[in-house]
């Protein structure tokens, strides 16, 4: 008896470790090659970007470690940043380590204003109450917010022999509160009369997880047709039921799986599946990086803010030309002033690395991102060339 | 009880006469060691404990029971969460249990040695695999698969038999309940986690079933095959009464496995926060593991609290459940 008992209480363990172990799901597998080979190229950039204050031999003096931490919007191209910055750092003879972990925006805010890390990702700037707090871990300083990560969210479909489709805010706005249910729907084909639209249940998809995702898409549809989407911009999905995935991924295969799915995602995951196209004004726009890049630049920066606090108050309702308006920006929060010489120099050049054109490209090429216009990078460069070091 | 118990009065006996020769340095030091690593299991769960009860606490103190006011309760976000773990680890439950009874017996007494030993490596292989690779099989190729078996389900038992009107709650509902509601492609819904959490269970029921099932006394099944038993009815009145204690005790580490899930849930299960019993429907469950790894993520301040709290009441539930098989296994073992 005694002997089987135990067996079975080992076992038992076990299996309540096993059952309760969390797996933790690291989406960041973005390999990055050729490192080596920017540096020069770099060197270069960063020059024009900066008037010349991190010209390609700097990154030979940086050395330490800097921690941020923040945003899962943007890990994907955080993941690609830190390991090329660190390539190239090492190309030159400096020594940097750059780590960011994906706590969430919220989390990060936190950790940064409790100088637990020197610099946060997050998709809603800091605030006012924040920054005045911020001064007690920035030397003095206030931080400040730079945008860094701009993602363009796309709306995806399945359905069978519907190659191409126009939709207005109104009618996404009407499938996500679950207003309009079929695919042949009149609202739908007023405005895509060539598509062969079947009689077939919509089936809308969210994300099942808080996402920055959700909130921005929610944000663009409840300025834009405020009647059909009446919830409001929201983080957590607000309606009880249906269909959801978790993560980007997830949205992504549960839109693949079923028939006459549509869904919102990053736009650089949406791989095989069709794109519809959106209303602006009076044109449907396609996306595109140019198109999403296009729609931070028409968007005025946000008053009452100081000079080097560069946050964007987006536009979705613009109606200019050639504008995709469902963009997601992330942001960098960084201190004013950094009592360690070292820390701060690393961070400068970090930071300058991100928003150079070629920090751009490899959030690009990572993480599906637009790149920042070059008169918001330049503005950007000034913001953090004002940083105080020592 | 059998003969392959160690009684206690042996298993103390050298140690009587080791202590009369005097204590060795390696002695003590192995009876430390051991009473170490012992303790380690308390203060690990103690420390686990002590952590959910302390990080919960912002969420307990700022909740509606405890303040009135707040705009959030406990009760309400946590209890949809409870239901749906536990409706989904049942389920796979009754779908597990007999096949791995049936697979144990098979290996105990039906297949040839050789074949057996065999089959018992690839049970614990079954276990072996990671519960990502589970979820990723089962939301890529499961789900598509299982959808014909849904529809049929559906249609026939989802609309009839219905309960008669007059009946109160339930009048005019399905009497199937379950296979109820309106399911939508792709079926990510509560049956299809299920069924890979059965899957996930069977080799742990499966291997413990088996070893019992071994330990049936080699006489007691040869007398009842001298008194003219088949082989089914061996099995039925020598081999499963035996093994009873084994099998609820397997069954409820099969349900606390269940129970825990985390990554097969959560890349599955479409979710949302109901009580509903359809379990077909697609985005009316969630199971406590799979929603705080969704939603930490982005969880800060109080959020982040409330999610611990669920892991708190994951952690009870679990406790409960394994002290409710230990006090089983406990009460119908058999005699000796």
């Amino acid at each position: 008896m005694n002997v089987r008992k135990n067996k079975l209480v080992a076992l038992a363990a076990l299996g309540l470790t096993g059952g309760l172990a969390l797996s933790a799901c690291g989406g960041g597998d973005t390999g990055n090659g050729g490192d080596g080979g920017n540096a020069g190229g770099n060197g270069g950039s960063n020059g024009s970007d900066a008037g010349g204050q991190e010209g390609g031999a700097g990154y030979a003096e940086l050395t330490g470690s800097i921690a941020g931490s923040g945003a899962s919007s943007m890990q994907n191209a955080q993941t690609a940043w830190t390991e090329s910055f660190m390539g190239l750092v090492q190309a030159e003879g400096g020594d940097v380590t750059v780590t960011y972990d994906a706590t969430g925006s919220g989390t990060g805010r936190e950790q940064f204003l409790n100088s637990e890390v020197k610099f946060a990702g997050t998709d809603s700037p800091l605030d006012e109450e924040e920054l005045a707090a911020s001064t007690e871990v920035c030397n003095g300083e206030q931080a400040f917010n730079l945008p860094v990560y701009i993602s363009p969210i796309a709306v995806v479909y399945n359905l069978e022999g519907v190659d191409e489709l126009n939709l207005t805010p109104e009618v996404i706005g009407g499938i996500f509160a679950g207003d309009i249910t079929k695919w042949n729907d009149e609202k739908i084909v007023e405005h895509n009369p060539d598509a062969n639209l079947p009689d077939k249940d919509i089936v809308p998809v969210h994300r099942s997880d808080d996402s920055g995702t959700t909130e921005n898409f929610t944000e663009y549809l409840s300025e834009n047709a405020p009647d059909a989407w009446t919830h409001g911009p929201v983080e957590t999905w607000p309606i009880d039921g249906g269909q959801s995935g978790d993560g980007t991924s997830g949205l992504i295969s549960t839109v693949e799986g079923g028939d006459g799915t549509i869904g919102y995602a990053d736009a650089s995951q949406a791989g095989n599946l069709g794109i519809a196209k959106i209303q602006v004004g009076e044109e449907f726009v396609e996306y595109s990086a140019e198109a999403a890049a296009k729609a931070v630049d028409v968007s005025p920066r946000a008053e009452g803010r100081e000079e080097n606090d560069i946050v964007v108050e987006l536009d979705r309702t613009t109606t200019e030309q050639g504008v995709y308006p469902i963009v997601l920006i992330s942001y960098l929060a960084l201190c004013g002033s950094y009592a360690d010489a070292g820390e701060g120099e690393a961070v400068k050049a970090y930071a300058s690395y991100i928003i150079s054109e070629d920090g751009q490209q490899v959030g690009a090429d990572n993480a599906g991102s637009a790149p920042l216009s070059d008169e918001l990078s330049s503005e950007a460069q000034a913001a953090i060339d004002g940083i105080q070091v020592g | 009880m059998s003969t392959t118990d160690v009684t206690p009065e042996a298993a103390e006996a050298p140690t009587g006469s080791m202590k009369r020769s005097g204590r060795r340095f390696g002695d003590s030091v192995f009876s430390n060691l051991s009473i170490g690593s012992g303790l380690l299991i308390f203060l690990t769960l103690a420390a686990v404990a002590i952590f959910l009860t302390l990080e919960a606490w912002p969420a307990i103190r700022a909740s509606q029971e405890f303040e009135g006011t707040a705009e959030f309760s406990l009760i309400e976000y946590t209890a949809p969460y409870v239901f749906g773990t536990v409706l989904a680890a049942v389920i796979a439950l009754i779908m597990a249990i007999p096949i791995s009874m049936l697979i144990a017996l098979f290996i105990s007494h039906y297949a040839p040695r050789k074949m057996a030993q065999g089959l018992g490596y690839m049970i614990d292989l079954l276990a072996a695999v990671p519960s990502v690779v589970y979820g990723l099989w089962g939301g890529i190729w499961l789900v598509p698969r299982l959808e014909p078996l849904y529809m049929f389900l559906n249609s026939t038992f989802g609309t009839w038999p219905r309960w008669p009107g007059f009946l109160p709650w339930v009048g005019g509902e399905p009497v199937v309940a379950l296979f109820a509601g309106d399911p939508t492609a792709p079926m990510r819904n509560l049956a299809s986690a299920s069924v890979v959490l059965a899957v996930m269970v069977l080799p742990i029921i499966t291997a413990i079933a088996r070893e019992v099932f071994l330990q049936t006394p080699r006489l007691t099944e040869e007398a009842a095959l001298a008194l003219g038993a088949t082989k089914w009815e061996v099995i039925k009145t020598v081999v499963l009464p035996f093994g009873r204690s084994g099998v609820v005790a397997a069954s409820m580490l099969g349900l606390g496995r269940a129970l825990g899930e985390t990554m097969a849930v959560l890349m599955i299960l479409a979710p949302g926060a109901t009580f509903s019993w359809h379990i077909l429907e697609v985005g009316r469950h969630q199971s406590i593991a799979a929603n705080i790894a969704s939603r930490q993520a982005e969880a800060s301040g109080v959020d982040m609290s409330l999610l611990i709290f669920t892991g708190l009441v994951l952690f009870v539930l679990t406790f409960i459940i394994n002290a409710i098989a230990r006090a089983i296994v406990a009460r119908s073992g058999p005699k000796s």
